[in-house]
């Protein structure tokens, strides 16, 4: 007998969608998730415009990841122009991007993932019966976003990020006033990763190509060449060598797979497999003791993972705080007559998994050509994939709990669909008995 | 607005909260999310009704307050901006996208420079694919809040005051006055960068003077800008009106002061390229 299980709203996810599973004699033979949204053509206002624009206008794709917009920006930008930051301003662009990880992480963490593990609606209702932990989530986030704010002015498109730099740099004591407040957090964060310890995870594993930065040095955000679990290993200027990107007929948002290999994983799982060796050891040891190791293959525990790469942006960011000396200069000066006829590549982590940027400048400083790949593009087609495996299990559960998993999973990737879609709607249809 | 007129009202009971989202970034409704000292508090003043980006859970309609976030820029949105309207006591547009079509309305202006002989024509905001319109262009809105984003202060403010029938007092002037208000030097006479803080709309305390850097325009512009003016200020500053027009051309390029301002710099490009065109050779 057919069932169609209908849901037309997919909730704690930033942006809107669709998602229609055709379950076939107790297996999944189909899985869409369709990303509608009528395309914003950021790519085609960015011609024309200077190559300084970039960071400002690309940060408007996405309100929850504006930062790694910005990196990535002015990562290719500056590579177009061959221009290097002196290394107070890197530390600073580190700081910056962690504060938005953290922020987003705690988002994700705390708002939108952890409730369906405990079976609430939502983190209001969850803090109805757990207040301390909620607010333990919220005062981690804003502890987050107190760096976003202090060194980029505001929380949501920061306004201090140019091409070359800052506008401003914050005298010492304006950040360590943050350092009291981060190192609280930072052992919250790690507190917060033994209690997901706890929490039960479905059984789900799949053989994923993870794709991530890597620099052998330090968890990788702002820099690392992109490398592979199955060998790929390439600087950013490759990147179009060896990722494509297909239109299908059901999405406005590109999918992406690696040429003559397929689909791909990046994000918090991704660089957790890929970089664990250059986390600090007590993050390290926290995650063994949760039995968190690498290769971790259940994209459930992503949870878990954005806990510690949680603690690891705060350990960064106080270890950048308490090195930090005010630089001369905020930025390297660049004008639009800096540039002549030049390509630039830019790949940053977003918490969400790697973000390309591409740039063609001529010779007046005007952006030619922009091409952007956000982490959500790259993970959709590996989405589909987790829910085609999970078909099964999903057919064999009552309806409304089905549902439930499945949205489960898709925020297993924390879908910044914002970045590509917007509206997801959730469908099952039963075939045939 | 008196508060026994304010349509939110409904004595004795919290006002039913729903949030929408057309398109849009997703920042302006992250703002309430970003309040993380009030937001356990927010469900005492209203209830939250309908708030996909935070909740499974929905209560049908109508609302005593809708927030809207982004523009309309798909066949589909002009029925859902209806349903919307029909539901709501009290709509609320946030943030640039909501108010003036955002960003993604340079599109409304790609073929401008072609048009450049009907300068003084207004554009046509015809609704198809090809547009993108602030919510106001569709149906009656109660209340805006401007920014690229929303300050999340003036949002808390809002829900406040509508919790108890009334409405916020925001101010009207322009970022010029936050900026002088705040002892900021002027990043324009000191020569540091060009701005747009005399034709900007306040909201956001002169952020970007704070951070020694110019106005760009995130609040779109005042209730009375003087856009010919600011075009020649900044020329005298040094910009170029390629510049200009590109500062103007942001997330609030669908407004009529930004619009003018843009109209202005291509004249000035005419006249300039006329110039050169009939300049003396040697």
């Amino acid at each position: 007998m057919a069932r169609t299980i209908e849901v037309n709203y997919m909730a704690r996810v930033e942006g809107e969608g669709a998602l229609t599973i055709v379950l076939d004699e107790g297996r999944a033979t189909d899985v869409k998730l369709s990303i509608f949204e009528p395309p914003r053509f950021f790519e085609g206002f960015l011609q024309g415009r200077s190559l300084l624009e970039a960071p400002d206008v690309t940060a408007r794709i996405c309100g929850i990841c504006p930062v790694a917009y910005q990196m990535s920006a002015c990562r290719a930008v500056e590579d177009a122009i061959g221009l290097q930051l002196p290394q107070q301003l890197v530390q600073l662009r580190r700081l910056l991007y962690c504060g938005e990880w953290i922020e987003s992480h705690a988002l994700h963490m705390f708002m939108l993932h952890l409730p369906d593990f405990l079976g609430y609606q939502d983190a209001l209702s969850l803090a109805k019966d757990h207040p301390d932990q909620v607010k333990t989530g919220l005062r981690i986030k804003k502890a987050g976003n107190q760096i976003v704010e202090t060194l980029g002015g505001r929380e949501i498109h920061p306004i201090n990020v140019k091409v070359g730099g800052f506008y401003r740099v914050p005298k010492e004591p304006e950040l360590g006033a943050l350092l009291p407040e981060l190192r609280w957090a930072r052992d919250a964060a790690l507190e917060s990763l033994t209690w997901f310890g706890t929490l039960e995870y479905p059984d789900f594993e799949r053989d994923y190509e993870f794709v991530a930065l890597h620099n052998g040095q330090r968890y990788p955000a702002y820099d690392g060449d992109i490398v592979s679990s199955r060998g790929l290993h390439i600087s950013a200027r490759e990147y179009d060598q060896h990722f494509e990107e297909l239109h299908l007929e059901h999405s406005t948002a590109l999918h992406s797979r690696i040429k003559g290999r397929g689909s791909y994983f990046c994000g918090p799982l991704a660089r957790f497999n890929l970089n664990f060796e250059v986390l600090n050891a007590d993050i390290q040891a926290a995650c063994k003791r949760v039995h968190l190791t690498p290769p971790c293959n259940n994209p459930f525990k992503s949870l878990m993972v954005r806990a510690a790469e949680t603690a690891q942006a705060f350990s960064d960011a106080i270890e950048i705080i308490e090195h930090y000396q005010r630089p001369p200069q905020a930025a390297v000066p660049v004008t639009t007559a800096t540039a002549a006829d030049c390509v630039g590549y830019g790949c940053t982590e977003a918490p969400r998994g790697i973000l390309y940027h591409r740039y063609e400048i001529d010779a007046q400083g005007l952006i030619q050509s922009a091409k952007i790949v956000p982490p959500t593009s790259q993970n959709q087609r590996t989405i589909e994939e987790d829910l085609l495996q999970m078909g099964g299990d999903l057919s064999q559960m009552p309806h409304e709990d089905a549902s439930w998993r499945a949205e489960q999973a898709v925020r297993n990737y924390d879908p910044c669909i914002s970045c590509s879609t917007h509206f997801l709607k959730l469908k099952f249809e039963e075939a045939k008995a | 607005m008196d508060v026994e007129q304010s349509p939110a009202r409904t004595p004795n009971k919290k006002p039913k909260l729903a949030v929408w989202k057309f398109a849009s970034c997703d920042g302006c409704q992250l703002s309430l999310l970003d309040c993380e000292d009030e937001l356990l508090m927010v469900p005492e003043l209203v209830d939250i009704a309908h708030f996909p980006e935070a909740t499974r859970a929905k209560l049908e309609g109508p609302y005593d307050v809708s927030l809207v976030e982004g523009s309309i820029c798909a066949p589909e949105h002009f029925e859902l901006i209806e349903q919307i309207r029909r539901q709501s006591k009290f709509l609320v547009a946030i943030g640039a996208c909501a108010t003036s079509g955002g960003i993604q309305a340079l599109k409304n202006y790609r073929d401008h420079r072609q048009f450049i002989s009907a300068v003084y024509a207004r554009p046509e905001y015809i609704q198809t694919l090809e547009t993108s319109t602030p919510i106001s262009d569709h149906v009656k809105v109660d209340f805006e809040l401007r920014g690229c984003p929303i300050n999340k202060q003036q949002l808390l403010s809002l829900l406040v005051a509508l919790a108890n029938g009334s409405l916020p007092d925001l101010p009207q002037h322009s970022v010029c006055v936050e900026c002088k208000a705040a002892g900021v030097p002027c990043v324009l006479v000191t020569g540091q960068s060009v701005c747009l803080g005399p034709v900007t709309h306040a909201g956001c305390g002169a952020l970007c003077p704070r951070y020694q850097r110019g106005c760009f325009g995130c609040y779109g512009p005042s209730h009375t800008p003087n856009p010919e003016s600011m075009v020649r200020v900044l020329l005298d500053a040094g910009a170029s009106p390629e510049e200009i027009e590109r500062l103007a051309s942001t997330f609030n390029v669908n407004t009529a002061g930004f619009q003018e301002m843009v109209k202005t710099t291509q004249l000035v490009q005419l006249r300039r390229a006329d110039q050169s065109k009939y300049k003396p050779q040697g």
